[in-house]
């Protein structure tokens, strides 16, 4: 596959016109950098997947099962007996075409089947055809098509050119959530063996190693004392986290991301600062060493697969509650599914701050609490002493990740810990933010490089209000509080507005707090010398 | 097409009507017979439709939420964006239901100069359709002065002041004409804007021209061609009490159009239940806007969770116990 080179004013350069032919009569072309790869069989027979096979996005066949028809059918039979939401979503649309420009990659794109209303017209034809009468009889003029090979592809390409961010929802008068179709499609695309290499290698290596990247025990406890090293190098303080440990307080998950790569880690060396100052009785787990969740993106029941290690692990180690990373759809599922899957969590105790007292009210049944809540009550009671002027050399704005504003509502407790740890903090505009926030353009499993296109395009919405506040406030830092958002956001800011690094908001905190016994600091958490505070010669 | 076979259809509804009363004569056919059959087609087809959504269960808690989560005590809470009460959802559902709470958020992208995206409100399709569904509902009910004996004062003073402007014999009802400029507006929008118009199968249009040839041919009744409205009366207040007679002046003349209105108004009954304007029933059932969003607060119980398999941490520690011990990372089973 060739490299994906297109530069940044001609992808902008966007036609939104439809096509002449009406989209049931538009051929679907699988386009080279729009794509993600297969999987390999491996890693679904790890995980026992069914009908695993050999194919290849661009081939003409697929090696579809001989019975696939009857696979999609029954499977999607089966979904709609299981889920309202499916049921009704497929039901009551009226195309009002309220959701159509509300898609990051339609904005980005102009590709009509990006519309989340068309997007949903591609299973919701197949539905009228086979499973009301109205389609049965009337076939096409009832908005109804047969179900063929192509449509297969068809769904393929465009359920996985969505990132189940549920803005589409937040503008629906009836609240139809296009997260909720495309989780459907892409169970029955996992039925038929048809799944992503970059979302089939982390679900097996979760299943297997505890985390999506793979990392085996020791060499996440060697990756965490990495970071120890450069914080002793950047505060002068020795710190001792502790792994599997028994009869620890809190469990602490995060997503891997943030052990793995850059900016990510200065994230997790946030959490090893603040914990460590707090002097926080809590253990990191190995085993259950991923809060994300990659089979969130193949089908409940491998996502409840790969969840349930959380509460089995906190149950083994004996903690009282759960403490939980930065991360995005981590949190989706946390918040909207763990408890139903694994609960009740009796095993736990109601999540009680050891530093505050503050009971979390709103964690009491799931117990488990996003580290945005813990810190904004720590600060709120005067628990950190923080210097603000530590990242006086940032221009700060704060992007919201598409689940924790719309599957969850976390949108003022990590602003609230910004505005406490930065002197420099402006919003993006109010059409771009919160629950009208947009999605980073890889999330679901889309971060792969070979699909670059499809990211830039689907990044663009996001890029283009970090790039107003980039010329109106001279911004030069995009926090977030996602794994993904810091893998991702970094690849579409560079490429839409170079010049604006991404960060966790731990990395800010751990910036400015100010730790018993540290050294005048003259680093920064990315050992780049603090401005104004450079070593004396 | 997708316009023309909905509009042909609408006009073939409106002439065998038309044709059905003065030609063939089948008035009892079509002003008693198919209503009865298309009341009961919409109430039999209306619940059949509840009753198949709400026989899918709602396996997890999926609010969207639209505003700050019920959290720390300090942190002001968006108690009807993100409700975590009752009360909050029923305040949501009823912005949603009365006054088309999403449709009201409603912006525009629009990418500028070709370099930058700019946003900008756009309210009127959310102005068009609440102005529809209103006008809509506030027709409904004055009709319902045709279907009970004495007309009570809630639905003369509705008609008041419907007709408040004072223009016209008979008076002029500003339903009326707002319903059809809010028609006009929402099948011009269909027709000119290019996305809309790409996403419009003939199920958007038919309803549209069916509810609009409704709307015309009642207006037509009342203001031109003049129905004899005590020989309406007569005529439904039989259909109600199931005695159904067929007044003399509504066979002859223009009663016609009567029996046109009717036959309309039948067929877009027996249309509902199978159609998208069940949208009416279904917004209530919406999971992304009728839950409290408290899952992490109370656990919410999915009928058909089952046990799945796991790769239990025992497996994990034979798996890797020696690398574990090799690391210090303490170990179950030496």
């Amino acid at each position: 596959m060739a490299k994906f080179t297109a530069k940044p004013k001609d992808l902008i350069n966007i036609d939104y016109t439809p096509p002449k032919t009406e989209w049931m009569d538009t051929p679907t072309e699988i386009r080279e950098h729009m794509f993600c790869h297969a999987t390999k069989a491996k890693d679904l027979e790890t995980v026992e997947f069914p009908n695993i096979h050999e194919w290849r996005p661009q081939d003409e066949d697929w090696n579809l099962p001989a019975n696939w028809e009857q696979i999609v059918l029954q499977g999607m039979q089966d979904l709609l007996k299981k889920y309202r939401s499916f049921q009704l979503f497929m039901d009551i649309c009226v195309r009002c075409g309220a959701c159509a420009d509300k898609c990051h990659f339609f904005i980005g794109s102009g590709d009509p089947k990006n519309m989340p209303v068309l997007r949903a017209e591609l299973l919701r034809s197949v539905y009228r055809g086979n499973f009301t009468l109205a389609g049965k009889i009337l076939k096409k003029i009832a908005g109804a098509r047969e179900l063929t090979p192509s449509v297969i592809k068809e769904w393929w390409y465009y359920f996985y050119q969505c990132t189940e961010c549920r803005r589409c929802s937040v503008f629906c008068p009836y609240g139809i959530d296009t997260a909720e179709i495309t989780m459907m499609a892409r169970e029955l695309l996992n039925l038929l063996g048809l799944q992503l290499g970059w979302i089939g290698g982390p679900v097996a290596n979760c299943y297997m190693k505890g985390n999506h990247l793979g990392l085996e025990p020791h060499t996440i406890k060697s990756s965490v004392e990495f970071f120890l090293d450069d914080i002793k190098e950047i505060t002068g303080i020795t710190i001792e986290p502790t792994f599997n440990r028994k009869g620890a307080e809190i469990l602490f998950v995060t997503p891997s991301g943030d052990l793995f790569a850059n900016p990510g880690t200065y994230t997790a060396m946030g959490y090893l600062m603040l914990f460590h100052e707090l002097g926080l009785d809590y253990t990191w787990s190995t085993y259950a060493s991923e809060g994300g969740n990659f089979g969130f993106f193949t089908s409940n029941e491998m996502a409840k697969r790969l969840n349930s290690k959380i509460y089995a692990e906190a149950k083994r180690l004996g903690v009282k509650w759960i403490l939980g990373g930065e991360c995005g759809h981590m949190w989706r599922v946390i918040h909207q599914y763990m408890d139903t899957w694994q609960g009740p969590a009796d095993f736990l105790q109601e999540p009680v701050s050891p530093i505050t007292g503050t009971k979390f009210e709103n964690a009491k049944a799931t117990k488990m609490v996003h580290i945005a809540e813990f810190t904004a009550d720590l600060i709120k009671h005067n628990k950190l002493k923080l210097d603000k002027s530590r990242n006086d050399h940032l221009v700060v704005t704060y992007h919201d990740s598409c689940n924790t504003s719309r599957g969850m509502g976390m949108l003022e407790e990590p602003r609230y810990i910004i505005n406490n740890v930065c002197n420099h903090f402006h919003e993006m505009p109010e059409d771009t933010i919160k629950e009208k926030t947009f999605c980073c353009g890889s999330g679901t499993g889309l971060n792969a490089s070979e699909n670059m296109e499809l990211r830039m395009r689907g990044g663009l919405p996001r890029a283009n209000a970090v790039k107003y506040v980039k010329e109106k406030h001279g911004v030069n830092m995009l926090a977030n509080v996602c794994a993904i958002d810091r893998a991702t956001l970094s690849a579409s800011v560079d490429y839409w507005v170079p010049g604006t690094a991404v960060c966790g908001t731990h990395e800010l905190v751990a910036n400015a707090l100010v730790m018993k016994g540290e050294k005048e600091r003259t680093l920064d958490i990315r050992l780049e010398p603090l401005p104004g505070k450079e070593a004396s010669e | 097409m997708k316009m023309l076979l909905p509009f042909v259809a609408v006009m073939a509804l409106a002439a065998a009507a038309l044709m059905a009363v003065n030609v063939a004569n089948l008035h009892f056919l079509f002003g008693v017979i198919i209503p009865y059959i298309a009341f009961a087609v919409f109430v039999g087809g209306f619940v059949y439709r509840i009753v198949k959504w709400a026989s899918s269960p709602v396996p997890f808690r999926i609010p969207t939420t639209c505003g700050q989560e019920f959290s720390l005590p300090w942190v002001k809470q968006n108690k009807i964006e993100n409700p975590s009460t009752a009360a909050g959802v029923i305040i949501r559902m009823a912005l949603e239901i009365f006054l088309f709470r999403s449709l009201f958020r409603n912006i525009k992208a629009e990418l500028r100069d070709g370099q930058k995206i700019v946003y900008g409100s756009d309210k009127w399709l959310w102005l068009a359709g609440l102005a529809f569904h209103w006008t809509f509902l506030v027709i409904l009910v004055r009709h319902l002065r045709f279907f009970v004996g004495d007309v009570p004062m809630c639905i003369a003073a509705l008609e008041h002041l419907d007709g408040f402007l004072q223009i016209g014999v008979p008076m002029l009802y500003i339903t009326d004409g707002v319903i059809l400029a809010a028609i006009g507006y929402l099948f011009i929008r269909r027709v000119l804007l290019p996305q809309i118009r790409y996403i419009s199968l003939p199920a958007d249009y038919f309803p549209l021209f069916l509810i609009a040839a409704v709307v015309i041919s009642g207006i037509l009744m009342r203001y031109i061609t003049k129905v004899d409205v005590v020989g309406v009366k007569n005529f439904t207040m039989g259909l109600v009490t199931f005695n159904p007679v067929i007044p003399a002046t509504l066979m002859q003349g223009n009663g016609a159009f009567f029996f046109l209105h009717v036959f309309l108004i039948s067929a877009l009954f027996a249309y509902f239940p199978f159609s998208k304007l069940m949208h009416m029933g279904g917004v209530f059932m919406s999971p992304t806007r009728n839950m409290i969003n408290n899952s992490r607060m109370v656990r919410h119980v999915n009928p058909w969770n089952y046990p799945v398999h796991v790769h239990t941490y025992e497996e994990y520690e034979n798996d890797f116990r020696a690398k574990m011990k090799d690391a210090g990372i303490p170990v179950e089973k030496e």
